[in-house]
Formats: structure tokens, C-alpha cells, sequence
């Protein structure tokens, strides 16, 4: 191999496709982690809402402290430490360690964002459900949920993408995604230039059009639910 | 408890200290950046506007471990050899500067456009109506976002632990646990030691919200 090349066509070629194949790795990890996000993100909107302050201080604990700590070490703690835990320690796949790990840090965002989905129902459909002798329950299920949830959701495609962008971090506890193998490849050749850029352009590559197609979504929603908005002032001024 | 000796303290706070240096660094070059881009994507020169969203987009399109990789692995065949720590606070300049732009930009914008109507009005330069006009109302409005972009950069900084730069997480992971093994309560002492750092972050990021808010409503 000719080293004093700047970029080495050969190479690239030759390491193309053993990154390509990793991309499967990268998708699973975010795709499961986006996933548990989603669902322990709406666990923590709720508990954060909560009457009882055993579980919403807690709850607002767990986000401010997951939020403002860093994924990696969370990340380090879920696959080194846990195992140490006495009597439940748990030895976790390296995979398993870091879907839990994405899942887990942004859920804390996402529940944000169910947060704001949920403040924005008028407080009318509270009272209208408490005059019908609605559940607690069944107020959350049939009436608030349904309408707090559907408006937000462009919002979570940020999060895919930025999820996405997070998962090489996951090479450190040795998941084998796009960036362990580049970086395995690259050690073997002792030549980085090549694995690593192609890691980059593909990251590039996918989430650019994706941010496009978020964005676009965002725009289409907020169109349809301001029309929905003024239609129904319009309803309240006849 | 026997875990922390006082030479591991000392260690611990070393590291601590070039987390904080890191954070620092980065953000003074961090919001430098942010602040040339901004203007750069609102420049009058289509030149200037392709340039700056090129490498907006760049940044903010790949991943922050690839560009600290990159530009830890390319630089010295470049013949560029940096100390690791420049490479570090670089890499996360350029990518929370890519971040932080918008943040600049969006302020710019949603300054209303009678208030650079009323500046050319008056006679002002372009120059004036940035500096006396536009940039004093937006610059509140930057303050909460930049706020949060701190916290994002702290957690940022543990990435360079990968790049072998000797930060409190580098001191715990490569250091300490490898002498006492005890990796549960190291790597819980060490997520409390960034929620510690992070802490006078979070009031300040809340106490600049309260304070652009109040400012909004008044206006």
C-alpha cells in the first residue's frame, strides 16, 4: 500500500463494505434504543405529573441527572458496574448494555417533549372529563393521551437522528457498529484516514436527507394543527 | 474507606481540572465560532452563506466521536501534530460552534424586522445597526441556549477520554479502577462529579430562561 498518498482509493474500497455491513449494528442500537426511550420517556412525563411527591421528586431527580451527565460514563457504569452491584448484580451484552444506556439517557429528552404535548391540552378537556366522572385512568387514556402524543411526534425525529448520531460511542464498551469496525481496521493497517471519513460520510449521508424529512413533517404538522387551532377559535367567536 | 486514598483524591481532582480546562477552552472557542458562523449563514455574500452551511451542516451531519477520531488520527499526516488536549477542545469547538450558530442565527431573525427598518430610518450604518440595534435584543434571546449548549459540551468532554487525554474520566477508568477494580462505587462517584460540575451549569441556564422570558413578556 502506498502510504504517502493522502487518500488511498484501494484502501477505501477495500474497507467500504466491512464498514457498510456494520451499519445494520448502528441501526438496531438506535432503533431498539429510540424505542425504550419512547416508552420510559412517557413512564417519566406521567411521574413527573404525579400527586404523590415520593415519586415526582425522584422522577425530576432521575431527568436532571441523567440529563446532565455523559452518556459514555453512563454507558461505562451500565456495562462495568452494575455487574458489581450485591446479590441483583447483572452481567449485561455489550449490545444489550448500550440500548439501555441510549434508552435510558434520552428518555429524559424525550419526556420533555411528552411534557410539552401534554401542557398543551386545554384545561377544559381536564374538566369536561372529571364532569363525565372519567377515571383518572381513563382520562389519561381515552382523552388526554390521545390528543397530547400525535402532535409531538415530528419532534421525536430529532431525537432518532441525534440518537443515530450517538451510537459510535457504543464501540467503547465494544459493540461492533460503524466506528469500532473502522477503528479495528484501522489499527490493523495502521492508516485511519480512509475508515474514518467513510464513517463520517455515511453518517452524513443518512442523517442529512433524514433531518430534511423531519424538518418538512414539523412544518406539515404545525400547518395542520394551527389550522386546527384557528378553526376552533373561530367556533368559540360564533 | 480505604478506596480513595488521598493520592487518588489528588488524582481524581487533577483529572477534574482538566475536564473543567476542556470545558472552558471549547466554549470560549465554542461560542467564537457560533458567533462568525451565524453571521456567516446571514452575510450578504452568497459565497460567505455556502461556506458557513457547508460546514454547519458538516458538523452537525456527522457524529462529535468521528471529528475528534478524524481529527485525531488525520491531523499529523498533515504533518500537523497538535497536543491532544488542542485536539480535543478543537474538535468540541467546531462541533457545538456548528450547534450553537443556529442558536445565533435564529436570535438574529426573530429580532423584528421594523427594528432594522427603524435603524435605517435613523441613518445608521450596517455596522451601528448590528452593534446598537439588533445584536443587544438577540443576545438575550442566545443566552438560554447557550445555557444549554454548556451542558451539552461538559458532557462532551468525556468523549476525549478515547483519544487518551488524561480527564477525571480517563483518571478513573484507565487509573483507579485498574488498582482497586472497585468499578460500582468509582463510576457512580464519577457520574456525581459531572452532575457536581454540571450543577452551577444548570442553575445558570435556568436563572438566564427566567430572565429572557421576563424580558419577552415585558416587550
Amino acid at each position: 500500500m502506498d502510504r504517502d498518498k493522502l487518500w488511498n482509493w484501494e484502501y477505501a474500497f477495500e474497507v467500504f463494505p466491512l464498514i457498510f455491513d456494520a451499519i445494520w449494528i448502528t441501526f438496531s442500537a438506535t432503533i431498539l434504543g429510540f424505542i425504550l426511550a419512547a416508552i420510559v420517556g412517557l413512564i417519566l412525563a406521567l411521574g413527573r405529573r404525579s400527586k404523590q411527591a415520593v415519586i415526582r421528586y425522584p422522577v425530576i431527580g432521575f431527568i436532571e441527572f441523567i440529563r446532565s451527565t455523559p452518556l459514555l460514563v453512563q454507558l461505562f457504569f451500565i456495562f462495568f458496574a452494575l455487574p458489581q452491584i450485591p446479590v441483583i448484580g447483572l452481567t449485561l451484552e455489550p449490545m444489550v448494555a448500550g440500548v439501555i444506556g441510549l434508552g435510558l439517557h434520552y428518555s429524559t429528552y424525550l419526556s420533555e417533549i411528552y411534557r410539552s404535548g401534554i401542557d398543551s391540552i386545554a384545561k377544559g378537556q381536564w374538566e369536561a372529563s372529571t364532569s363525565l366522572n372519567f377515571s383518572r385512568y381513563h382520562t389519561w387514556t381515552k382523552v388526554i393521551l390521545p390528543q397530547a402524543i400525535p402532535p409531538v411526534i415530528p419532534m421525536f425525529g430529532n431525537y432518532l437522528i441525534v440518537m443515530f448520531k450517538e451510537t459510535p460511542m457504543l464501540m467503547s464498551i465494544s459493540v461492533a457498529e460503524m466506528m469500532y469496525v473502522a477503528q479495528t481496521l484501522g489499527s490493523a493497517q495502521w492508516r485511519y484516514i480512509e475508515p474514518i471519513t467513510i464513517v463520517g460520510l455515511l453518517f452524513l449521508a443518512l442523517s442529512y436527507p433524514s433531518a430534511y424529512l423531519v424538518r418538512r413533517l414539523e412544518a406539515r404538522m404545525g400547518q395542520r394543527f394551527s389550522k386546527k387551532k384557528k378553526l376552533t377559535r373561530e367556533e368559540v367567536t360564533m | 474507606m480505604t478506596l480513595l486514598s488521598s493520592d487518588a483524591l489528588l488524582l481524581l481532582l487533577k483529572g477534574a481540572g482538566v475536564t473543567v480546562q476542556l470545558l472552558i477552552y471549547a466554549s470560549i472557542l465554542g461560542f467564537i465560532i457560533a458567533f462568525i458562523a451565524g453571521f456567516g449563514r446571514l452575510s450578504r455574500f452568497k459565497l460567505v452563506r455556502v461556506i458557513t452551511l457547508t460546514y454547519v451542516e458538516f458538523f452537525r451531519g456527522t457524529s462529535l466521536l468521528v471529528q475528534l477520531f478524524w481529527f485525531f488520527y488525520v491531523l499529523p499526516f498533515f504533518g500537523v501534530s497538535l497536543p491532544p488536549l488542542l485536539v480535543g477542545v478543537i474538535a468540541l469547538a467546531m462541533n457545538y460552534g456548528a450547534y450553537a450558530s443556529e442558536i445565533v442565527r435564529g436570535a438574529i431573525v426573530s429580532i423584528p424586522k421594523s427594528q432594522t427598518e427603524a435603524a435605517i430610518a435613523l441613518n445608521m450604518s450596517r455596522f451601528q445597526r448590528m452593534k446598537n440595534v439588533i445584536l443587544p435584543q438577540a443576545f438575550k434571546l442566545m443566552l438560554p441556549g447557550f445555557g444549554n449548549i454548556s451542558i451539552e459540551m461538559l458532557k462532551g468532554t468525556a468523549l476525549v477520554v478515547l483519544i487518551g487525554i488524561q480527564d477525571v474520566t480517563y483518571i478513573v477508568k484507565e487509573v483507579l479502577i485498574p488498582s482497586t477494580g472497585a468499578q460500582l462505587e468509582l463510576y457512580t462517584l464519577l457520574l456525581f462529579m459531572y452532575f457536581l460540575i454540571a450543577l452551577p451549569l444548570i442553575l445558570m441556564a435556568r436563572w438566564l430562561e427566567k430572565k429572557a422570558s421576563v424580558g419577552r413578556e415585558s416587550a
